[in-house]
C-alpha cells in the first residue's frame, strides 16, 4: 500500500526531470565517433583509392550487400572497377570495415539517409568515395606492404627487409 | 421563452463541454504519459501539440470501417454507440455550477449508477458480436470486473448519500460548503476511487483489453469510427468519473475568489491529472488477484464505511 502511492509520488517527480528523448529535426543527438552509420570508401594519405578489390567485404557481408569487381592499373595497383552496396540491404553490422585489410571501408556516424525511392538507396562507386582518410590518418596499404607497384618494388616497403634470395644457396 | 433558451444553452454547453473535454483528453494524457516518462511527447501539431486532436480525428475518420463476415452485425454496430449513449446521459445529472445542470434529479447518484451499469452491455455486446476469442475473452473478463465492482462503486457513494441525506447532486454539493466529503468519507473516496479505475478500464486495471495478453480485448475487430467510439467511450467514462469524484467528494463548485464553473472544471483536470498519473505509475495485477482484491478488501471496507457513517450519523442524533 505505501509502496504504491510511493511509486505514485516517483512518478510525478518526472515531471520535472530532463527529457530522455530530443525532439528530432531541429536537436540532433551527438553520435560517438566509432558510431555504426553510412559506410564510406576512404584514400590514403596520398588521395588514391585505399581499396584493393580482395573481396573479403564481400565475403564477410552477411546480408550480401555489397558487390565489387576487381581491376588493376597501369602502377599495378588493384582497385575496384564497381563498388555497389545496397543500403536498403545493409544492417550497419561492421563487418566489412572489421574484414578490410587496408582501412578502406569504414562506418561513419551519419545516419541520415532515409529516401523516398528504394532504387536511391543502392550506392556506387562515386556515391560511396570520399576525399579523405577517415579513421586512420596515416596509413597507407601500399607503402608498407610487400606488395610491387610501378615506384615501388619488393623489400622498399617501410620496415621491410629486402627479399630473401630463395634459388641461392649462400646464408 | 428564456427559460427555454437557458435550458437549450446549458444542454448545448454541457454535451460541447464534455465533447471537447473528452477528446482534448487523449492529446492530454498522451502529453502527460509522456512528461511522466521523460519523454516530450506529441508536441508538433499546433501549440505544444494540440491541434495533435484534429490530425487524430482525420486520421480515424478517413480509416477503413470494417466489419468482420463473421460478426453479429447488427449487435456489432449497435456496441459502441451504447457506452458512449450511457456515459454521455450521466453528464445529464450532474450540477456544475448552481443553476448549470441539464437536470438536477433528485435521484442522480443513482441515474449515474445505473448508467453506468447499462455501459456493461457496451463491452459484453461488443466483444460478443465480434465472433472473436480474444474479444470474448476480454468481454467476459470486463462484464465479471464492471459487474464486481459495480457493487461497492455504489456501496461507497451511499456514506456521502447518508451524510447530505439527498441523492441529488446539487444537495450533496450544497451540503459539503463547510466540509468537503474527502475528509468524513475518506475510505469512500479511497474504494470509489479503485471501482472508478475498473469501471473505466483504466491501467492498471485494463484487463478486459490487456494488449499484452489479449491483442485489445473487447474492440479486437473494431476499427475506424467505431473504435473510436469505444475509445471516446473510455474517455468520457473517465471524465466523467472525475466529475463525480469533484461533486461527491471535493466539495464541486465551491472554491474562493475563482467562478464556480472555474472550480469545478480545475478540479475535474486535477482528478483527471491523477487517473493519467496512477495510470504512468501502476503495473497490472492478475485477474484472480483484481477479484480478490475487489470482493474480500473493497467490499468489506466500503460496508464498514458505510456502517461508521451511520453510526456517527445515529450518535449525533441525525
Amino acid at each position: 500500500m505505501f509502496s504504491i502511492i510511493r511509486t505514485i509520488w516517483h512518478v510525478f517527480l518526472h515531471l520535472f526531470a530532463p527529457r530522455m528523448t530530443v525532439p528530432y529535426p531541429e536537436k540532433q543527438r551527438e553520435l560517438p565517433p566509432r558510431y555504426r552509420g553510412r559506410i564510406v570508401l576512404t584514400r590514403d594519405p596520398d588521395g588514391a583509392e585505399r581499396c584493393v578489390a580482395c573481396y573479403l567485404c564481400a565475403a564477410a557481408c552477411p546480408v550480401d550487400c555489397i558487390a565489387l569487381q576487381a581491376a588493376e592499373d597501369v602502377d599495378g595497383r588493384r582497385y575496384p572497377a564497381f563498388f555497389r552496396i545496397n543500403f536498403s540491404r545493409c544492417i550497419f553490422c561492421g563487418f566489412c570495415e572489421e574484414a578490410c585489410p587496408t582501412c578502406a571501408i569504414q562506418l561513419t556516424p551519419n545516419v541520415e539517409m532515409a529516401e523516398y525511392d528504394r532504387q536511391y538507396l543502392v550506392y556506387e562507386k562515386e556515391d560511396l568515395l570520399i576525399n579523405g582518410v577517415g579513421k586512420y590518418h596515416d596509413y597507407n596499404f601500399y607503402r608498407v606492404s610487400g606488395m610491387a607497384i610501378r615506384d615501388k618494388d619488393k623489400g622498399e616497403a617501410e620496415g621491410e627487409r629486402p627479399p630473401v634470395e630463395v634459388q641461392s644457396l649462400l646464408p | 421563452m428564456n427559460e427555454l433558451l437557458r435550458i437549450l444553452l446549458t444542454v448545448v454547453g454541457v454535451l460541447l463541454g464534455v465533447m471537447t473535454l473528452a477528446p482534448g483528453l487523449i492529446w492530454g494524457e498522451r502529453r502527460l504519459l509522456a512528461l511522466w516518462q521523460d519523454r516530450c511527447g506529441p508536441n508538433r501539431v499546433g501549440p505544444f501539440g494540440s491541434l495533435q486532436l484534429v490530425a487524430d480525428m482525420i486520421k480515424i475518420l478517413t480509416k477503413e470501417d470494417w466489419i468482420p463476415p463473421f460478426a453479429d452485425k447488427p449487435v456489432f454496430i449497435i456496441a459502441p454507440s451504447i457506452i458512449v449513449t450511457a456515459t454521455l446521459s450521466s453528464f445529464a445529472v450532474v450540477v456544475f455550477a448552481p443553476g448549470i445542470a441539464v437536470a438536477d434529479l433528485n435521484i442522480g447518484v443513482l441515474f449515474f449508477l445505473a448508467m453506468s451499469a447499462m455501459a456493461v452491455y457496451s463491452v459484453a455486446l461488443g466483444g460478443w458480436a465480434s465472433n472473436n476469442k480474444y474479444a470474448l475473452l476480454g468481454s467476459i473478463r470486463a462484464v465479471g470486473q464492471m459487474l464486481s465492482y459495480e457493487v461497492f462503486m455504489a456501496l461507497s457513494l451511499m456514506g456521502v448519500v447518508a451524510l447530505s441525506g439527498s441523492f441529488s447532486f446539487g444537495d450533496i454539493v450544497e451540503a459539503q460548503r463547510d466540509l468537503w466529503f474527502c475528509v468524513p468519507q475518506c475510505l469512500g473516496l479511497a474504494v470509489f476511487f479503485i471501482a472508478a479505475l475498473a469501471e473505466t478500464r483504466r491501467v492498471p486495471l485494463d484487463l478486459p483489453e490487456a494488449e499484452s495478453e489479449l491483442v485489445a480485448g473487447y474492440h479486437t475487430e473494431y476499427s475506424g469510427m467505431k473504435f473510436a467510439m469505444f475509445f471516446l467511450g473510455e474517455y468520457i467514462g473517465v471524465t466523467l468519473n472525475a466529475v463525480i469524484i469533484v461533486a461527491l467528494f471535493f466539495g464541486g463548485w465551491h472554491g474562493p475568489w475563482l467562478p464556480p464553473v472555474v472550480w469545478f472544471l480545475l478540479k475535474t483536470l486535477a482528478v483527471i491529472g491523477l487517473f493519467v498519473l496512477i495510470r504512468a505509475s501502476l503495473p497490472r495485477p492478475r485477474y484472480d488477484q483484481l477479484m480478490e482484491f475487489g470482493w474480500k478488501a473493497l467490499l468489506p471496507l466500503a460496508l464498514l464505511n458505510l456502517l461508521a457513517t451511520g453510526a456517527i450519523i445515529l450518535a449525533r442524533g441525525g
